[in-house]
């Protein structure tokens, strides 16, 4: 059994590193395809990667119902750090969900599954934080929306390899939608719902 | 008491996480009013306390920060908030908009093109744009939710009617990535063509209305109008008195109870940086000139 003072610790310094994280957060979904470094580093219970550890250090709060993905709820040391350092509440119903944590993106639920938000209140909505292989190789994807200047290319291995087409409920829900954060390792990629795919290599 | 009294940039934590994740939102619904829990803040409502909570939050050491009111670093209002900053974030402040990271702002847009490393933080008084036209909230977020609109056309219609053209000078009403329909806030809407396609984040905030939104960057900004009443920015037809710009927009200043007026650069940074450049104006003083014989 893990006692809280074996536990990774949190930022170093909350306030100046909760702050830097963010403003690589906003740049990332203010310019989608954008690949953001995130620099402040706390330690990070296991399946749990640099960058997302630090972003639940940043944004999570008792506000904020978290949902994570099988591989997460089975580890109860990081079940323990979320609760200890952050304070939110997880639950089992992704559709109440402010954030939902994906470790394994093969295992991510229909994406409608989640909090779409209302038309009146489409802030409502999950933000889903997908863990994935690299955000510096893999397939090419253009991505154009507000944000982009023309086209992003965005080089990633990602899972589920449908994630882009799954994501186009977001075309038909709109102003409703998901808003999707990749993470691999410090690196950090917005999706944000107005993003579309609009062709991709191999 | 070692301790200092209050956090970095003024605001708890908690409060800070609350208004990022709501930047967030607000930036991934382009145009949209995120509501949140606005706090009080050390100065009065109308003073700036929804851009000065949106700037605490985003704010960091390394920023440097530009306050303008009316487009000058000068006023009361924007002194105490960069002295405000200065003092809670021991951040660097300037008045020359090329070198901000941050600019807070009250009803202008700097002249100065803005870059991508820039984030341009609004105050707003009342963001919601169909307000004076439904005092409801629950029916103008309906009204937002079916992206139904009419009631705006319908009021720059009226301003055809009875003046001949749109009348409306400040806070003109547009559309934001072809859905929502916003308040860019009371900046003349000589400044509306700089919000579309802007290199940089433009984030508002309200605080007594609790609200906040926002346009990411190369984002369409589309100002409402007829396609026989074409949307036209405004400005006094005079070059500025001081710095003989043509381009800038201008204040009318009341110089005398004869009628005498002249027009200056309401962007006194702009105004000041092409004066330093050598450009001058029809009430520009004389340039400076050692007397005659003294370095003789």
């Amino acid at each position: 059994m893990t006692t809280i003072a074996e536990l990774p610790p949190g930022f170093a310094d909350k306030v100046l590193s909760a702050q830097s994280t963010f403003r690589s957060v906003m740049d990332a979904m203010a310019r989608p395809g954008s690949v953001q470094r995130i620099v402040p580093m706390a330690g990070a219970p296991d399946t749990m990667m640099r960058g997302t550890a630090a972003i639940a250090l940043t944004l999570f709060d008792h506000d904020t119902p978290l949902w994570l993905d099988a591989r997460m709820v089975e580890s109860s040391d990081l079940v323990k750090w979320l609760k200890f350092h952050t304070g939110a509440p997880v639950v089992q119903d992704c559709s109440i969900a402010s954030f939902a944590l994906i470790s394994d993106g093969t295992a991510l639920p229909q994406l409608d599954r989640f909090a779409l938000g209302t038309s009146e209140y489409p802030d409502r909505s999950t933000t889903v934080i997908i863990q994935v292989d690299s955000l510096a190789s893999g397939r090419g994807f253009e991505l154009r929306g507000p944000g982009i200047d023309g086209v992003a290319t965005l080089q990633a291995s990602i899972k589920p390899f449908d994630l882009f087409e799954r994501l186009r409920i977001n075309e038909a829900l709109f102003p409703r939608g998901i808003d999707v954060v990749l993470v691999a390792d410090d690196a950090v990629v917005a999706i944000p719902r107005t993003t579309r795919v609009v062709s991709k290599g191999s | 008491m070692n301790a200092p009294a209050y956090n970095f940039a003024y605001l708890d934590e908690q409060t800070k996480r609350m208004i990022r994740r709501a930047i967030l939102k607000a930036i991934a619904i382009p145009g949209y009013q995120v509501p949140f829990a606005s706090r009080e803040m050390p100065m009065p409502y109308g003073w700036g306390t929804g851009g000065v909570q949106v700037t605490a939050a985003i704010l960091g050491p390394r920023d440097v920060l530009k306050v303008i009111d009316q487009g000058s670093d000068d006023t009361t209002n924007a002194i105490s908030i960069r002295k405000f900053f200065a003092k809670t974030a021991g951040v660097a402040t300037t008045t020359a908009t090329g070198e901000a990271t941050v600019i807070q702002t009250r009803h202008r847009i700097p002249e100065t093109a803005l870059n991508e490393n820039q984030l341009l933080v609004y105050q707003v008084p009342i963001p919601e744009p169909l307000r004076f036209l439904e005092p409801r909230e629950t029916e103008t977020r309906r009204m937002h939710a079916l992206a139904e609109y009419g009631l705006m056309h319908v009021k720059l219609y009226e301003d055809i009617a009875r003046f001949g053209h749109i009348a409306t000078a400040y806070a003109y009403p547009v559309k934001v990535n072809a859905r929502y329909v916003m308040d860019p806030s009371p900046t003349p809407k000589f400044d509306n063509p700089k919000m579309d396609n802007c290199p940089a984040l433009q984030l508002f905030g309200a605080g007594r209305e609790k609200r906040i939104y926002a346009i990411p960057p190369y984002t369409e900004v589309v100002s409402l109008d007829f396609e026989d009443h074409p949307f036209e920015p405004y400005r006094f037809n005079a070059p500025c008195a001081l710095c003989g710009a043509e381009d800038s927009y201008l204040d009318e200043i009341v110089t005398d109870d004869q009628g005498g007026r002249m027009f200056v650069c309401s962007d006194t940074d702009y105004c000041e940086g092409r004066q330093a450049a050598g450009h001058h104006g029809s009430l520009s003083a004389a340039p400076y000139r050692e007397k005659a014989g003294s370095h003789g």
